[in-house]
């Protein structure tokens, strides 16, 4: 499968990674790669198989509806390179 | 898609210059779910703390934390599906919505896309002078984001992460609702069925409850048109002026041979106009997959069965119980219903009485007592027995019906037992004809010319019922002073 410089340029914007000219030449190749790999998937049928989701017999974890957690805002704002008041401080966002 | 069956009978058409227009509204009601703890860490979900106090590490999203799902919130939304006359569905899947917003410090959202919890359902409405089935698309869980703030500083917004996490259920309507009244009414009534559920407190100025609106405007008969969604409109009457202003605009864009594109908008109660939030080009492309960290949320039928067993009583239920068993109006009966706990005031006054007479007071004087001064049914100031024991002395005949206003208010003001007061004040209403007709003659005597008049103008018996009820400082029955005066007057 081909992924074209605009999809790999797109992708790359959704995700917030910025790439150079030549990175996005390359990663075309490493993409399409990956999905031709992929793809021979394709030729097992699976129309009869269940989606795997887990590799062992196990349900999803629930816990009770309990206060446990929380109440650690300085910890929580540490590593902010901008706070005040526990704020996290970001640059102006307005929509 | 095509629709023509609401159409023939939509009276809510809107005149445009080139004929008549057909509003179409969806809405995709955000509901927070009533729980102590968030959908999934175990910080509080209560408001008004200070700025990131009820955030953990997996709501800041650190790097290793792990979502543990909170089961009562899975039994909410269980519950509201079963409200909304839904299909639960027993397999259900987490996806991660992604996007980047400094108030989503995961970068994506978790949320569920092609398996929610909840499927097909429905709610009825009343509105327009009509009963209306809405159809209920879906109910999903997912985690609400956290909250920026753009007015503390002009460079800076400050971001806190207390909302982040907090578990909501995203209530989706089909496209069957036709004007502005009937958005109203769907979210009136979703609110009423999820306070009684106790699934979502539905509180608006909370931003607890609020509703993204579709909107789009089509010649009757005609495919849907293109359909604009207005984010985040927090109020019920921000709804239906949203639905105007922006059905409105759309109708003036396609007038005037223009066309309508599909986006985002902010409905700006200010202006009373919605304007464009987010432009095209950016447009939005969430790459679901599901979320890796979830296993699928499982249950079985069994466990349905058993929360359905412990629902409450629904409005529609109460509603038709009250018109059944107390003989009320479907008008009555809906404004008794519209919050649980006036149903339950107005039960406490109607039993063993009249049901009639126990709603006409607790409408008309206690509500309406009530909204006069801003108040709510659980600070009442008159209790439900004290209410019932007016309405008691009313049956009994004790005292006159005008005279139990005067109680209530004295009840109101001063408290106390109705019986008691009626006692202690002499506000006994006077069955004993023998004074009746003494006072009937007394005024009869003083008005010679009046009662000879009265025998060829009826009309003015009410005169003096008003003169006897006025010398008996209102307590005369007045059943009996309409007698007793007809017979004098030889009316």
């Amino acid at each position: 499968m081909q992924v074209d410089e605009a999809t790999v340029r797109r992708i790359a914007r959704l995700a917030r990674i910025k790439i150079t000219d030549s990175e996005a030449q390359s990663l075309q190749k490493e993409l399409s790669g990956i999905l031709d790999w992929v793809k021979q998937l394709d030729e097992v049928d699976t129309k009869s198989v269940e989606p795997m989701t887990r590799v062992v017999a196990q349900d999803l974890e629930r816990r009770p509806d309990e206060v446990t957690d929380g109440e650690i805002a300085a910890t929580v704002v540490a590593n902010a390179p901008v706070t005040e008041d526990n704020f996290f401080v970001v640059p102006k966002v307005v929509e | 898609m095509q629709d023509t069956t609401k159409s023939a009978t939509n009276k809510n058409l809107i005149p445009g210059a080139t004929g008549d227009w057909e509003i179409i509204v969806g809405l995709e009601v955000h509901a927070q779910v009533a729980s102590k703890s968030k959908l999934f860490s175990g910080s509080s979900t209560a408001f008004g703390a200070e700025p990131n106090s009820h955030v953990s590490l997996v709501d800041a999203a650190m790097p290793g934390m792990l979502p543990v799902i909170n089961a009562e919130c899975v039994a909410q939304a269980v519950r509201t599906g079963l409200g909304l006359k839904a299909g639960i569905n027993l397999k259900s899947v987490f996806d991660r919505k992604n996007y980047f917003y400094p108030d989503l410090p995961q970068g994506y959202q978790i949320s569920q896309y092609k398996q929610p919890i909840v499927g097909e359902g429905e709610v009825e409405i009343d509105a327009d002078g009509e009963t209306i089935t809405v159809g209920i698309e879906r109910l999903h869980l997912e985690q609400d984001a956290g909250k920026s703030i753009h007015d503390q500083h002009p460079e800076y917004s400050y971001v806190d992460l207390n909302r982040s996490g907090v578990a909501l259920m995203e209530i989706v309507s089909k496209p069957d609702l036709r004007s502005a009244k009937q958005a109203q009414a769907y979210v009136t009534k979703l609110r009423t069925i999820l306070r009684y559920l106790g699934t979502c407190d539905g509180d608006m100025d909370k931003g607890n409850l609020r509703a993204d609106v579709n909107v789009s405007v089509r010649k009757p008969g005609e495919p849907f048109g293109t359909r604009c969604e207005i984010k985040n409109v927090n109020s019920i009457r921000f709804i239906g002026q949203a639905v105007d202003v922006e059905a409105r605009r759309q109708i003036d864009i396609l007038e005037d041979g223009g066309t309508i594109s599909q986006e985002t908008r902010l409905f700006d109660p200010g202006r009373g106009e919605t304007r464009s939030m987010r432009s095209k080009e950016e447009a939005h492309d969430y790459r679901y997959f599901p979320d890796p960290d979830l296993l699928p949320l499982e249950f079985t039928q069994a466990y349905v069965d058993e929360l359905a067993q412990h629902l409450p009583e629904l409005p529609d239920e109460k509603r038709a119980r009250f018109m059944k068993s107390y003989g009320l109006s479907p008008y009555d009966a809906s404004v008794l219903v519209a919050e649980r706990e006036n149903a339950d005031f107005f039960e406490a006054v109607a039993k063993g009485r009249d049901g009639k007479a126990a709603a006409n007071w607790v409408i008309n004087e206690l509500f309406g007592r009530l909204n006069k001064e801003g108040r709510d049914i659980a600070d009442s100031p008159v209790s439900a027995g004290q209410l019932g024991a007016i309405v008691d002395l009313i049956a009994g005949g004790t005292i006159s019906g005008k005279i139990a206003k005067e109680l209530f208010e004295i009840v109101w003001t001063e408290g106390g037992y109705p019986a008691d007061i009626v006692e202690l004040r002499g506000m006994k209403q006077v069955t004993d004809t023998g004074a009746i007709e003494k006072a009937i003659d007394e005024i009869i005597a003083a008005n010679p010319d009046k009662a000879e008049q009265a025998k060829l103008k009826p009309n003015l018996l009410g005169w003096f019922v008003g003169q006897v009820m006025k010398s008996s400082g209102g307590k005369a029955n007045p059943a009996a002073v309409n007698e007793i005066l007809r017979k004098k007057l030889g009316i």
